[in-house]
């Protein structure tokens, strides 16, 4: 049984169609790429994965099975947005997640936040941009889940903070899970990536297995991107 | 060992290319135990499917070997390894040959510039 299934998935905003007809498969154990350009569907997809649209036309399938409480337990989302309660500090943070998830390990988010020089007792509010995409990132690596989803884990960081961004997903997922993440900033993360799905305007325009995709067009996956959906 | 990646070629490729390297080099000693796959892809920040293929690839080639239950090794058959050396060596080679060919020397005027440079 496949992790996850998308099927004749579509969504419409008023009178724009942000997903037309999407049909995809998630295999476990992958680190999978969702590109594309801004505005082509990646976080209107990854948002019905998590069962926070309803869509339009379409179904999504969590091992097998309508999402719901069982899925958004074994799928680990991190939204574009921080989400973080600012007048909570650190500590209470984990707590809450602690409470609220039950694979939740609390003691690998300490140790991680540890190695981050980051003081429990700080309250979110203090924290700089950076700071806190780590630690929302840490947060959601520290759930044992079969699916982390992170939209945009790059978004507006440094490029030191996108190494450790990229060194602590490789670390923490847990074995056998898989990884789906949406980026635009394709040349930093293809290194890691064994599959991409490309979207385009609101539909699947490739999905391709990352060495082959470069095998095939002699190129770097990012090149192939910015030539293939040239402005 | 140094990892490092362009992102034009197959990673796996790349991968596979270092990790001969080492054992060419004797970074990996014959017969030494592996790091675990999970390990090498930390070291190399590739992904552990990355690094399983690769490790895949040298095993067909005969440069290390699996046991079954305690992990893979470098091969102890020095005749491989001293192939590896050989084939790693004809690239240099070639890579050299085809740069000065495009600075205008003949085959045989690179082999004898390279031949002064190393009695220098």
């Amino acid at each position: 049984m496949s992790l996850l299934e998308c099927k004749h998935l579509s969504k419409r905003f008023g009178n724009t169609m942000a997903l037309q007809d999407v049909n995809l498969t998630l295999p476990r154990g992958r680190i999978i790429g969702l590109l594309g350009k801004n505005g082509a569907g990646k976080t209107t997809l990854i948002k019905l994965m998590n069962d926070l649209l309803t869509p339009t036309g379409g179904t999504v399938l969590f091992e097998g099975a309508p999402l719901g409480a069982e899925s958004k337990q074994a799928i680990a989302y991190l939204p574009e947005r921080t989400y973080l309660e600012r007048s909570m500090t650190v500590a209470q943070t984990l707590r809450y997640f602690a409470t609220f998830y039950t694979s939740f390990d609390q003691e690998k988010a300490q140790r991680l936040l540890a190695d981050l020089d980051l003081r429990e007792d700080a309250r979110i509010s203090t924290l700089s941009k950076g700071m806190q995409e780590k630690l929302q990132l840490v947060l959601v690596m520290s759930r044992k889940a079969k699916l982390y989803i992170l939209d945009e884990p790059l978004g507006g960081v440094d490029p030191a903070t996108r190494d450790y961004i990229l060194d602590t997903i490789l670390q923490n997922f847990a074995e056998d899970a898989s990884v789906l993440l949406s980026t635009h900033l394709i040349a930093d993360i293809e290194r890691i990536l064994d599959d991409v799905i490309l979207i385009d305007k609101g539909q699947i325009a490739e999905e391709a297995s990352a060495d082959e995709l470069r095998t095939r067009e002699g190129c770097a996956i990012d090149d192939y991107f910015r030539r293939r959906f040239k402005c | 060992m140094n990892f490092q990646f362009d992102n034009e070629r197959p990673i796996y490729l790349q991968v596979v290319d270092t990790l001969r390297r080492s054992i060419v080099s004797k970074q990996f000693l014959p017969g030494e135990r592996l790091p675990s796959v999970r390990d090498l892809a930390l070291q190399a920040k590739v992904n552990p499917n990355t690094m399983q293929k690769a490790l895949s690839e040298l095993e067909s080639a005969g440069l290390i070997f699996t046991e079954r239950t305690s992990g893979k090794f470098v091969t102890r058959d020095e005749a491989a390894i001293a192939e590896a050396r050989r084939s790693l060596a004809n690239e240099v080679a070639r890579r050299y040959l085809h740069e000065m060919e495009g600075l205008g020397f003949s085959a045989e005027a690179a082999a004898d510039y390279l031949t002064e440079e190393a009695d220098k």
